[in-house]
């Protein structure tokens, strides 16, 4: 695991943004001793705005300090910005255009200690959906302070999806970065692995098991969800004719939702997802626990990759 | 301060008379719309965009203009009857107002259409908004006002206290909202649907300075607004007891005409009570 949490690079990167960038200022709903915006609550008071428990309402100021000139980072669990707050963020930041990005915080699983009301495993299909939106998920800690100046120079709406905990480190620092364009952090032509924020660790122990049978697992990194990088895809899927999806969300509306579409649509092979079946999860002492206990582990990829490999070349039976 | 003469209110009162007809013709015309809350905001209105707003037409995102949300966005229909008279675009841009060849949406697009400062529709984000864009104007020791105008059956919606208490801890003085407050709703009387008297009790709980007016008298919300920019230690909310469709005697206190569209026998008797010569 990483030395330091998703959440703690990238709220000192985003202080570090507001010393170079005196646009910028920060929210928070009273979780920024969790989220970890209090970096830039200490560093800058005066361009910090805690709004209390009212989601909503921090998305509505946002949107008006983005009128009024300012570039706001609001900053609060994912489960809440993505589902309280949705009609705001819809509204006023979506469809009014305002330049608002939005640092969704305790994604996924990642705050395991509290359960299922405070996972975010649904955040992905309901930001995705919304027209404006630029959706990315950073793959390990120092990927998610790397995005935090590239979220600043893109003009619209960011819903920056960040982890309560670190992640196994997959970061590239010599593969830059780039919104809507997806990385192949591993090459390989008997099938792709397809994955997303904390899951890419997980398919590149995957990837490294699978070649110790024989079998050579490409492995794309999808970043940004929203605009996806559909040539990237159906390039793999034309090369390596099977793909599997891993993400740390449900297999409904997320990144395996995505994929589906564009595979459907552009070329159409056999693709299992790995993610959340469709139901709630439970609170855990350890939040690999948890996710091998969701169908997240390693060995599931491992599994989905032999189904996906079967379905493309039917093994000789009887 | 700007000098309220006798000549002024006139003026201002005639402006108000000519907004009513403007919407009541926009939605028959558009066969949509929502009549009964233009009407009862026909005078703050043309307070806010004759008389009390900093704008230039000509140059709608001059950074020092002043800012008017319109928070019930249902009532586009007076919002963009007086940004054409003001010069904003011109009114023959309405003639198809709804239609896919028109740019003026249903309700108020800042992107679609010049002068309107947010996109509304949904009720309750005004006065919210308004913070954040006050907030800004101090950061940036800019010396703009903010106004919103919202319903008062908009207050039921949870939002609007969160903001309003957001503007209270920042004490927002360059935030000032206006309740259209025609105590009638889609479904009824406010004070059925879910009462929220005292109305007045709880923006002051809120930590906002209240005046109450009378909503259909100029003077009054002119004076009001002006008293609103010399407070300066907290945000002050008007709140402009007015009359859901105001002026046209059949749709006054009616919630049938909260979002009802006039047939062309009905808007003929609504423009002759508005005083409007019959045109054929």
């Amino acid at each position: 695991m990483a030395e330091i949490s998703m959440r703690e690079a990238y709220g000192r990167a985003l202080a570090e943004l507001g010393a170079v960038n005196p646009q910028v200022v920060a929210l928070d709903v009273d979780t920024s001793l969790s989220t970890l915006s209090n970096f830039f609550a200490q560093r800058f008071p005066e361009r910090f705005f805690n709004i209390g428990i009212a989601e909503p309402c921090m998305v509505d100021v946002a949107a008006g300090l983005a009128l009024g000139g300012y570039m706001p980072f609001i900053n609060g669990f994912a489960s809440l910005l993505a589902l309280r707050a949705l009609e705001q963020i819809r509204t006023c930041v979506c469809y009014a255009r305002t330049n608002v990005k939005i640092a969704a915080s305790y994604a996924g699983l990642s705050d395991f200690k509290d359960g299922a009301t405070h996972y975010a495993i649904t955040d992905l299909a309901n930001l995705r959906a919304l027209p404006g939106m630029t959706v990315i998920i950073p793959a390990d800690a120092a990927e998610a302070a790397a995005w935090v100046p590239l979220v600043a120079e893109y003009d619209g709406p960011v819903y920056l999806r960040i982890s309560r905990a670190g992640a196994i480190p997959v970061h590239l620092p010599d593969s830059p970065l780039q919104i809507g364009k997806g990385r192949t952090l591993r090459s390989g032509n008997d099938l792709t692995l397809v994955a997303t924020g904390a899951m890419v660790g997980r398919c590149a122990l995957a990837a490294e098991e699978l070649s110790t049978q024989g079998i050579h697992a490409r492995l794309l990194e999808i970043h940004t969800l929203k605009p996806l990088d559909s040539d990237l895809l159906l390039q793999a899927a034309a090369e390596t004719g099977a793909l599997v999806s891993a993400e740390e969300h449900s297999i409904i509306g997320g990144l395996g939702s995505a994929v589906a579409e564009v595979l459907s649509e552009g070329c159409p092979v056999p693709f299992v997802r790995v993610g959340i079946r469709d139901h709630f999860c439970p609170t855990s002492r350890n939040l690999d626990q948890l996710m091998d206990a969701c169908g997240l582990s390693v060995a599931d990829i491992v599994e989905a990759a032999k189904q996906v490999l079967e379905r493309k070349s039917p093994s000789k039976k009887s | 301060m700007k000098i309220m003469t006798s000549e002024k209110i006139t003026e201002l009162e005639e402006i108000a008379r000519q907004l009513r007809i403007d919407s009541l013709k926009l939605i028959y015309h558009r066969g949509a719309g929502h009549p009964g809350g233009a009407l009862s905001a026909a005078e703050i209105i043309a307070a806010l965009y004759f008389h009390i707003l900093n704008i230039d037409p000509q140059n709608p995102d001059w950074d020092q203009r002043d800012r008017f949300i319109l928070s019930k966005g249902h009532a586009s229909a007076v919002l963009y009857s007086a940004l054409a008279r003001r010069g904003f675009f011109p009114f023959s841009e309405l003639d198809h107002w709804g239609g896919l060849d028109c740019p003026h949406q249903g309700h108020p697009d800042r992107l679609k259409t010049p002068g309107v400062e947010m996109t509304s529709g949904i009720l309750g984000h005004g006065v919210a908004l308004g913070a954040g864009l006050s907030l800004a104007a101090r950061m940036k020791k800019q010396t703009y006002q903010t106004y919103v105008l919202l319903g008062d059956g908009e207050c039921q919606a949870g939002i609007v206290w969160e903001g309003a208490v957001t503007a209270a801890k920042y004490r927002l003085a360059n935030l000032t909202a206006i309740v259209d407050n025609n105590n009638v709703q889609l479904d009824g009387f406010v004070h059925d649907v879910m009462p929220l008297e005292p109305l007045a009790g709880k923006w002051s709980a809120c930590g906002w300075h209240v005046i109450e007016v009378n909503g259909h008298s100029v003077r009054q919300v002119v004076e009001a607004l002006e008293l609103a920019r010399e407070l300066h230690d907290q945000p002050t909310v008007i709140l402009a007891h007015t009359t859901k469709g105001k002026g046209v005697s059949f749709m006054e206190n009616q919630s049938y005409w909260h979002g009802n569209v006039p047939n062309n026998e009905q808007l003929s008797l609504a423009l002759t009570e508005l005083g409007e010569v019959a045109n054929g």
